[in-house]
């Protein structure tokens, strides 16, 4: 059993249908990476696994709890995080208070109101933050202004951020898209190494078959909705359907 | 110290400093002087501009920390005034009973209103929280008769209960004997200060909840309010659900409200339903905008500011402006008033309109961007002639 088990989830927009029977087990402490073509429905499944999207078919469960119909707030409190494929930060704040949110959400779970409290007495979310941001790379910028900083950076925040709620799965859509070949490098090396140090299973979507092969133990291909093949990064390289289906069109 | 930093509490002392001795600072002109009627220290005013302070540090507790835009807070203060009024009918004129309870009551009004209209954002809310402070006008002007006493407004009458009413009590609102609208004045050679017991109360209480502001607004929670505004993704994919925040602040900031209608009716024991209405709903949202949202002096600048135009600018009349231009001949003389008439004395909003629209359009951060830009110009010329040889850096 799998800390993540999709069973025959189903998605249909209008007369698209956008996932139709995924099956998908997701083994504990992998990385585990989804593939496939444009509109292959990579998006849709994640969106299904964050509670964004309610399937029409199918269940979906978690460390052996149903996902289905609640909320997200309700489904990253279980352990599960998202990074978004343009990074989703707090722009307005800094970012050592963008990493205290979510160290105040692990502690204090979804709502606490805490409006007298005073910031200088949560000494353990300040440390939690300020070592995050250490564990980043970041700790020199942790007074700036959130959205002034680059593209990298922004992301880098945003998977540390994900990593301060100490989440048992990493959901990653498309990490480095739009990134220079620098920033992906830096990302990659950032994503093995948390690999290494935590105990952590990540699912990530990636089009990068450089990032792909970098990181994924084990590969699921997708394609109009449905999984192909799912293998061993060797086994997917050679393998002639996904080649016809995927790697033939864009390597 | 108090649990703030040295710059908040800079901040509150200039604060507390500034509305005690607001009798002597906003009287700067002798009595008998034609600059006089510029004066603003006067009790009445100064009131005001404690009161309308409070209901805008509220109302900014809202809008500049979530960025929700509520149209409707005037219903929360008429609420506060109608508690207070009630309290003075019932038991006694001590506004010890009613204030308290206006507070209670708009929190429990807030609680009702934010929780249907923050199922919504944006306009939507905006426009929500709209209808239901008219409708909240309205119930207070016809339908709910019995309890607001309708178009006539509520106020105390002979045959009212007042069990509490003791025998040499005063007949009107004090705080244990402390009569609110009895002043003291003292002379000092031309000038004349009014040191009101009133307004005393209300600057007490302002400074009050201004501390409990800031404190907001350093919190955890003031932090989560503007991590909402700032991105509300992020914030549901960090395991927050920001309903219940959003909902806190309304309510909070709906019982700033009430306390400043209650305040109202402590200073006049009156409570109408035009107190309701969709422009005291308006005016609260231009003070904070003109004062500069989601920064702690802002909202109280602007409330100042509108309070003090409000009631200098209306009135002034064209006998006076006759009098400022007696100088000119006299066809020139009709001429000139002619052309400011429209901007005084009932005119005033349009000179509130002007100067609105300029504080927005070059100063977007508001007054207090204006006070931050010319404390930088200071700043620069005194660093300029502390290195009068500076030299280029050659590139
Ligand atoms: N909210 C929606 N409403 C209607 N159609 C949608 C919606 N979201 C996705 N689709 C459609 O569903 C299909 C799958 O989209 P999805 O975004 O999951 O693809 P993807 O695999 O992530 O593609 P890409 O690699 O381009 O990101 C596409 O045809 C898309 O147009
Ligand atoms: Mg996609």
């Amino acid at each position: 059993m799998g800390i993540l088990e999709v069973k025959d989830v189903g998605k249909r927009f209008g007369g698209l249908q956008a996932l139709g029977d995924v099956n998908l087990s997701v083994a504990e402490n992998t990385v585990h990476a989804i593939i496939g073509p444009n509109g292959a429905g990579k998006s849709t499944l994640l969106n299904v696994l964050v509670g964004k999207l309610i399937p029409d078919t199918g269940s979906v469960m978690f460390d052996g709890q149903s996902v289905l119909g609640r909320k997200p707030y309700e489904i990253n409190q279980m352990g599960i995080s998202r990074v978004f494929q343009t990074p989703e930060i707090f722009i307005d704040l800094s970012v050592l208070e963008n990493m205290m949110i979510p160290c105040f959400a692990k502690r204090d779970g979804s709502f606490r109101m805490h409006a007298i409290e005073n910031m200088h007495d949560e000494k353990d979310i300040v440390e939690k933050a300020e070592s995050m941001l250490e564990d980043m790379n970041m700790a020199d910028k942790r007074e700036m202004h959130a959205g002034s900083m680059s593209r990298g950076d922004k992301r880098r925040l945003e998977i540390g951020m994900c990593l301060a709620q100490e989440p048992r799965l990493l959901l990653l859509d498309e990490p480095t898209a739009g990134m220079a070949r620098a920033d992906t490098n830096n990302t990659i090396d950032l994503l093995k190494q948390i690999k290494d140090e935590r105990d952590i299973t990540i699912a990530i979507i990636e089009h990068d078959m450089h990032v792909v092969f970098s990181l994924a133990e084990r590969i699921t291909v997708l394609a109009q909705g449905t999984p192909l093949v799912e293998d061993t990064p060797e086994n997917i390289k050679g393998h002639p359907k996904v080649r016809e289906a995927y790697l033939g069109e864009s390597a | 110290m108090l649990g703030l930093n040295k710059k908040d509490m800079t901040l509150l002392i200039v604060v507390t400093i500034l509305t005690l001795s607001a009798p002597f600072i906003l009287n700067p002109f002798p009595t008998d002087s034609a600059m006089a009627q510029f004066n603003a220290g006067y009790p009445d005013l100064m009131q005001r501009f404690a009161i309308f302070g409070i209901f805008a540090i509220g109302f900014n507790l809202l809008f500049g920390l979530t960025g929700y835009l509520s149209f409707g807070h005037a219903a929360f203060l008429g609420v506060g005034s109608y508690s207070v009024v009630w309290m003075y009918k019932l038991l006694d004129y001590n506004v010890i009973w009613g204030l308290p309870l206006a507070i209670v009551t708009s929190g429990i009004f807030a609680l009702l209103i934010g929780f249907v209209s923050m199922r919504r954002s944006g306009i939507y809310f905006s426009i929500l929280t709209l209808a239901f402070a008219q409708m909240s006008f309205n119930l207070a002007y016809s339908v709910l008769t019995p309890i607001t006493n309708g178009e006539t407004g509520l106020q105390v009458y002979n045959n009212d209960p007042q069990v509490l009413m003791g025998a040499n009590e005063a007949s009107s609102p004090h705080l244990f004997g402390l009569v609110m609208n009895s002043s003291a004045k003292v002379g000092v050679g031309a000038w004349e200060f009014t040191f009101n017991n009133g307004y005393y109360f209300c600057g007490v209480i302002a400074i009050l909840v201004f501390y409990l502001s800031i404190r907001i607004f350093r919190s955890p929670f003031g932090m989560m309010l503007r991590a909402i505004k700032s991105n509300q993704t992020r914030m549901a994919y960090t395991g927050l659900n920001p309903r219940p925040y959003t909902l806190a602040a309304f309510v909070i900031s709906g019982m700033y409200a009430g306390l400043a209608g209650g305040l109202l009716a402590s200073m006049d024991p009156l409570a109408g339903a035009e107190r309701m209405q969709w422009t005291a709903s308006g005016e609260v949202v231009l003070m904070t905008i003109l004062g500069g949202a989601g920064t702690l002096m802002g909202p109280v600048l602007g409330a100042g500011f509108i309070k003090y135009f409000e009631n200098i600018f209306s009135k002034i009349n064209d006998t006076v402006l006759h009098n400022w231009f007696a100088f000119l001949p006299d066809g020139l003389e009709d001429f000139v008033v002619f052309l400011i008439h429209p901007f005084i004395g009932k005119g005033w909003h349009l000179t509130l309109g002007i100067l609105f629209m300029l504080v927005v359009t070059f100063l977007p951060g508001g007054l207090v961007e204006g006070g931050q830009r010319i404390a930088a110009m200071i700043k620069r010329t005194k660093e300029d002639e502390d290195t009068p040889a500076k030299t280029e850096p050659a590139e």
